[in-house]
């Protein structure tokens, strides 16, 4: 059990990174990761939400839709919820630690309907994950995130140092280094897991 | 058709409770917010540009309350959203000052030396990047015209082969301050009456040799001034209009008359 629950966090943090290789929360991905900072509190509010919205997802499909044979609505019931989730966390955080709302605030509604928060629950559906699982593979996904966002913010910090030829300056440069980041993570790939 | 029913009330049964579990949530958790803030916020664009330098509207309305920022600091409203922003809090519209953009060159046509007739794209930056700017001053406006160009409020245009700003329609955006390549542009107080029509940091016979109106680094004006405002750096003069008091002294020695009385 165990085990398999640490297989699952590798697979969905390293192997299956959802930004590298399932091209999941690419917008943000992008977005903010200009300053290691910022993309280091953003990370940290996609493993707050990520990890609830995927509690919340699985409670909703295993109680709700599986037994009323509503599969099919899965996607338009997690977009309602997890917005709502995300909503409803923010109102909390701002009444009861102003500290934590103020370190994540600006971040949180950018990623509440976020492709990869919607794609985590989509998957874990599909993966037919039990209520721990989930919510682990989602903690698993959003560390993933975390990783290669940090690792995009460091490397473009640097670029920024750098003189990059000129038709490559810009957006072009960030979406090379994405893309060779994506492939040095097919590395993890190889893992005999 | 059974399913379509079971469908549709699901979802509509869902978002409803969610939308009531909001609305609950929402007044249990209500944070006072300054009722100022409120109102400051209602009159700001509200397209959470960032140009203010605060993260969004409501960041920035947050500040303005708390006095951190400016009541015109929104460069998007303009003067209409600063005066209503200032009735809410309190402060006199006239009272914050206005600034204008000023372009530190006074080698128009006459005054620099013409280095070479520049065939190319009419683009200041352009003709910086090129290494071909049509003057022998390394640090004088090139005439083009990039900022007119930027400027939103058509403040901005080029005499004589020097970019002049309207000061009556010139509402210190900035945008221009930015596209200067030569950094040329400075906001400055609109009361203030004097101000160098230099930006060369050569030495006074380097200077002589490319314009014959630029700043020579003489110290004359340093000398005269009595309020401390004057001051040369980098072998330009530069007046610190938090002391001027627009006495024209600085303007009355100096040999070259780049500090000038502004029209």
């Amino acid at each position: 059990m165990n085990t398999s629950l640490i297989l699952i966090i590798i697979t969905t943090a390293l192997v299956n990174n959802v930004v590298l290789s399932q091209f999941l929360g690419i917008c943000s991905f992008l977005g903010v990761s200009k300053q290691i900072k910022a993309s280091a509190s953003l990370g940290a509010a996609v493993i707050f939400v990520i990890t609830i919205s995927s509690a919340v997802a699985n409670l909703l499909y295993t109680f709700l839709l599986e037994p009323l044979h509503l599969d099919y609505l899965n996607t338009i019931v997690f977009i309602l919820v997890i917005a709502t989730l995300v909503q409803m966390v923010e109102m909390f955080l701002k009444k009861t630690s102003p500290a934590i709302y103020k370190a994540l605030g600006i971040y949180l509604p950018l990623i509440t309907t976020n492709c990869a928060v919607l794609g985590v629950a989509l998957t874990n559906v599909q993966d037919g994950y039990g209520f721990v699982e989930s919510v682990v593979a989602g903690f698993g996904t959003a560390v993933g995130y975390t990783i290669a966002i940090i690792l995009l913010a460091g490397i473009r910090e640097r670029i920024d140092e750098s003189s990059v030829p000129a038709p490559f300056r810009g957006a072009p440069v960030v979406l090379l280094s994405a893309a060779l980041m994506a492939i040095a993570f097919m590395g993890f790939g190889s893992l005999a897991l | 058709m059974q399913a379509i029913i079971t469908a549709t009330v699901l979802v509509g049964a869902i978002g409803l409770l969610m939308g009531l579990l909001l609305i609950t949530v929402d007044k249990k958790f209500k944070v006072e917010v300054d009722e100022k803030e409120l109102a400051v916020r209602e009159y700001l664009p509200g397209n959470n540009c960032g140009a203010c330098g605060y993260a969004g509207c409501d960041a920035m309305a947050s500040a303005i309350v708390h006095e951190e920022a400016p009541v015109n600091g929104c460069p998007v409203g303009g003067a209409a959203v600063a005066e209503k922003i200032a009735h809410i809090m309190g402060v006199d519209a006239e009272e914050t000052e206005k600034m204008v953009a000023f372009v530190k060159c006074s080698g128009d046509c006459e005054n620099a030396a013409a280095r070479a007739h520049y065939v190319g794209i009419t683009d200041c930056a352009s003709a910086v990047a090129s290494g071909l700017s049509p003057w022998t001053c390394d640090y004088g406006c090139i005439g083009f015209g990039t900022c007119a160009s930027v400027c939103p409020f058509d403040a901005i245009s080029v005499h004589n082969g020097v970019a002049s700003v309207d000061r009556d329609k010139c509402r210190a955006c900035g945008k221009c301050v930015a596209a200067c390549p030569k950094h040329l542009i400075e906001i400055l107080p609109d009361k203030s009456k004097y101000a160098v029509r230099c930006s060369n940091r050569d030495r006074g016979i380097a200077v002589k040799k490319v314009c014959s109106a630029g700043c020579i680094a003489c110290k004359l004006c340093e000398k005269q001034c009595e309020s401390d405002a004057v001051h040369v750096e980098n072998n330009v003069s530069h007046i610190d209009y938090a002391k001027c008091v627009s006495c024209g002294k600085c303007a009355e020695k100096c040999p070259v008359k780049v500090i000038k009385q502004r029209a």
